[in-house]
Formats: structure tokens, C-alpha cells, sequence
């Protein structure tokens, strides 16, 4: 520990908060909001009574739940340039960068993952709630909208809430295909100056500490939030 | 837009001279099982030990359980495999962290991504060791005590048998999580399966061909997986007693 040498964290922490933690953050925001979206519509197309649609749901969460991350995350950063150029009907695969092949992979990702917790909390909304529902004249738009989706969402709070902790950890994983996040920051000054014990520390301890108080958060709101029944 | 496949890729000799680029992935295969029955073994020892821990009536052992789940669970896998391979053979005493550090490849970062992969597991391991034990009805622990045994002794015999078999269900999902966790180890240079799909799309441009190798090799691993888990869960189930692991939970 004598030749620690917490310098080069001083010199290079406004580069690792305002590009690397910026990146993290930006991307954890944007794939949790679209993967709590997709994955919402995939849990009602799971359990919907439509045959094609539940297998098509079911298939796409069950492929997405079995293989690697890091694996799903180059399958999108050459997928995604073919998928752009069949859209803008280019003959070329079109140039997408790290940070939006990124955020297309987490968005789909973490659907799949959401998509399981929704379920759960759909499942968890006695039937009676679906017919009264239906009873008051409501289509299904609305009675998932205003009566389930609601209930399900309070129930699965905090379970969401830490499947977000996970994917605020996860996204470090677009180290591979070599973005600029908080992980990757740091490894790039970490090789220029030579120094992979501070900054890999360093990086551990500021992950420990968001990830932890977030949990602390999560645990208080659990206890707020649950239904006595 | 139009890609062209090229299967036949998968049965040329890719560059290394080894054999085709099919038998480079099962190869990769293999050291994906390697490195994850290894870490599986880790994963299940420490797991179950802390996880035991953290339900006895010691307080300075619980305390302790819980600041090393805290610790594994909160920083991410990848940031955990450099800290192994980047600094833990600093902090060692310098002749064992060059050992380590001239170890020939593999094993120079088969081992780290060992451990890694072991100790991020055990903490999982033990979340569900403890929920398995707290599942259990109290009187059971009542009555060992009754019967003039120990704590040590009401745990070996009573507690432990009963909750192993109870947590077998969640635990068929870590030890698939802990597959598709080892992919992680291409970070640090280790080629399974994912490193070799990667390899291959770079010496041999069949993007797609590579990538849909591997995922069909990682879907039949996770088949092959479960159905054994399956047989197993048969064998061990506890009669009349269902697993409380049915709530929702978050993963990855």
C-alpha cells in the first residue's frame, strides 16, 4: 500500500464524474424508463390470451433471460447498424455509435428482466379487480390502465427499484465494446498513467457506495410502501 | 439492406491452426463449464457458510455476513474480476503476486476469474441459504434445543439437511446464472465462449455466423442444465414442503 497514490485520482476525478459517471447515469436513466415501458407491454402480451402473442413475448424474454449480457451487447453493436440501414432503406450498414448502440441494448435487455417483475406484479391483482373492470364498461386499455397496471406497478416498486441498482452495475459492462462510461473512463486513465490499482479501487469503492445507499433506499421504501393485507 | 450468410464458415480452419472455427467455440465451451463448475464449487462452500452464519444467534458473525454480502453484492462483476486480476497480486506479498502474475495463459487469468466468479456467487449463494433456513418453521430449532443438542449440532442435523433441499430450486438458476456470468472473463483476456465468438468475428468477418454459434451453444447448455436440475430437485425434493422461493425477483 506504500506506493499508493491517490494523486492521480485527484487529477483525473472531474474527467471520471463529468464524462464517465454522466455516461452511467444518462444510460441507466434511459434504460430503465424503456425497459420498464417494453417490458410492461411484453408482460401484457405474455399473459395475454392470444397465442402468438404470448409465445412471441415469452420466446423474446426466455432468449433474452439465457444468454450472456456481454454476448447480447455485441450481437446489438452489429445488429443494430444492419436494423438502421433496413429502416432508412440505406444499402450500407449505417454508422451507430457506442453510446446509442448502448442504450438500444440495455432498453432491450433489461425489458426482458422487467418484463418477469410486471408479470408478477399483474399476477399478484386478484381477478375480481380484472372483472369489476370489465363489469364497469372498461375495454382492456383501460382497465389495465387505470385499475391493474396501477396496483402492479406500487407492488413491484421496489423489486424494480433493485433490478435498477443491477442495471446501474451492469451497464459497466459496455467496457467491451469500449464507451466511455464510469468503468471506462477510468481504465483509460488507469493504462495512459499506469496506475490500475488506484483507479480500479477507486472505481469499486464509488460503486459500492452509490449501489449501497441506493439499496438503503430501496429497503426504507419497502417498508413505506407495503400493503398490509 | 441484405447480409449474406456463410455457414460453411463454421468448418473452416480458423487461424490459430487448431481445428475448424466449430470446434474453436466448443472448445470455448469448455472453458466456460471449467471456469463455472469451479466458482460453482467456491460459490456453494463460502455461500453456504455465510449464508449459515448470518442465522445464528452470534451477533458478531451475523454483522460480519452481512458487510461481506454487502460488499460482493454492490460493486459490479466486471469491476470485481479487474480488482482480482489488477490488484490483487499487488496487495499479495511480492514474490506470490509474480507468480501469479507469471503464470502461463490461461491460467493466468483462469484463476482470478475463478475466485471472482466463485465469490460474487457466494453471496447470492448465501441470500438464498439464509431465506432457506428462515423458511423453515421455528419449532424445528426448538426442538433440537429440546432434544439437549447444541446450536452446532441442531444445525447439522435438523436445520442444514432440510434447508439445502428446500433452496435446490433457486439455486438451478445461479448455476446458470454463474454460466452466463463467466462471459465476463473476456475482460481479462480468459477466451470461453463468448471471447472465442468475438475472435472469430474478428479473424474471420462472419459477424452473425459467429454470434448465432454461440448463442445456439449457450441456449443447449442451458437446457442441458436445467433438465439435470430437474432430476436432481426430483431426488431431493422434501415431501409436503413447498420452496419459498416463489417470490419475484431481480436479476441478471
Amino acid at each position: 500500500m506504500d506506493g499508493f497514490d491517490f494523486d492521480v485520482i485527484q487529477r483525473s476525478i472531474g474527467y471520471l464524474f463529468r464524462e464517465g459517471m454522466t455516461f452511467t447515469v444518462t444510460l441507466t436513466l434511459i434504460a430503465m424508463t424503456g425497459g420498464i415501458i417494453f417490458g410492461t407491454l411484453l408482460a401484457m402480451m405474455r399473459l395475454s390470451s392470444v397465442p402468438l402473442l404470448s409465445w412471441g413475448a415469452g420466446a423474446y424474454v426466455n432468449l433474452m433471460r439465457s444468454i450472456p449480457l456481454v454476448l447480447v451487447i455485441f450481437w446489438f453493436f452489429f445488429l443494430v447498424p444492419y436494423i438502421g440501414a433496413w429502416i432508412l432503406r440505406e444499402s450500407q450498414p449505417v454508422h451507430v455509435g457506442a453510446w446509442l448502440s448502448a442504450v438500444i441494448t440495455f432498453t432491450m435487455f433489461e425489458a426482458a428482466y422487467y418484463c418477469e417483475i410486471m408479470r408478477a406484479g399483474i399476477q399478484s391483482i386478484p381477478r375480481g379487480q380484472v372483472w369489476s373492470g370489465y363489469a364497469l364498461g372498461l375495454n382492456y386499455w383501460q382497465t389495465m390502465g387505470f385499475i391493474v397496471l396501477p396496483q402492479a406497478f406500487r407492488n413491484m416498486v421496489p423489486v424494480l427499484l433493485t433490478q435498477t441498482i443491477i442495471l446501474f452495475q451492469d451497464t459497466s459492462l459496455v467496457y467491451v465494446i469500449s464507451a466511455t462510461d464510469f468503468l471506462g473512463a477510468a481504465a483509460k486513465v488507469a493504462n495512459r498513467d499506469y496506475r490500475l490499482v488506484e483507479m480500479y479501487s477507486f472505481v469499486a469503492v464509488v460503486y459500492f457506495i452509490v449501489s449501497y445507499s441506493l439499496s438503503l433506499v430501496v429497503k426504507q421504501l419497502q417498508d413505506r410502501i407495503a400493503i398490509i393485507r | 439492406m441484405h447480409y449474406n450468410w456463410h455457414w460453411k464458415v463454421l468448418l473452416e480452419t480458423e487461424p490459430g491452426g487448431t481445428g475448424s472455427y466449430l470446434h474453436y467455440l466448443i472448445v470455448g465451451l469448455g472453458w466456460t463449464l471449467v471456469t463455472a463448475l469451479a466458482a460453482w464449487v467456491i460459490a456453494l462452500l463460502v455461500g453456504a457458510f455465510v449464508g449459515t452464519i448470518r442465522t445464528t444467534t452470534l451477533r458478531w458473525a451475523v454483522r460480519l455476513g452481512n458487510l461481506y454480502v454487502e460488499i460482493f453484492r454492490n460493486i459490479p462483476l466486471i469491476v470485481q474480476m479487474f480488482l482480482w486480476f489488477f490488484v490483487v497480486p499487488e496487495l499479495l506479498p511480492q514474490a506470490m503476486g509474480d507468480w501469479i502474475k507469471q503464470m502461463p495463459p490461461p491460467w493466468g487469468s483462469y484463476l482470478p476469474a475463478v475466485f471472482c466468479l466463485g465469490i460474487f456467487t457466494s453471496v447470492r449463494v448465501a441470500e438464498q441459504v439464509r431465506a432457506g433456513i428462515n423458511s423453515l418453521p421455528r419449532g424445528q430449532r426448538f426442538a433440537g434445543t429440546a432434544m439437549g443438542l447444541t446450536q452446532a449440532q441442531t444445525y447439522r442435523y435438523v436445520i442444514l439437511p432440510q434447508a439445502f433441499r428446500i433452496i435446490l430450486p433457486p439455486l438451478t438458476s445461479e448455476s446458470m446464472n454463474i454460466i452466463k456470468n463467466s462471459s465476463v472473463a473476456l475482460t481479462i483476456g480468459l477466451l470461453e465462449l463468448t471471447g472465442r465468438a468475438r475472435a472469430m468475428q474478428e479473424f474471420s468477418f462472419r459477424v452473425f455466423e459467429a454470434f448465432t454459434a454461440a448463442t445456439v451453444i449457450y441456449l443447449l447448455t442451458n437446457l442441458i442444465v436445467v433438465l439435470l436440475m430437474r432430476v436432481l430437485e426430483n431426488k431431493v425434493r422434501v415431501p409436503g414442503l413447498i420452496a419459498a422461493g416463489a417470490a419475484p425477483q431481480a436479476g441478471h
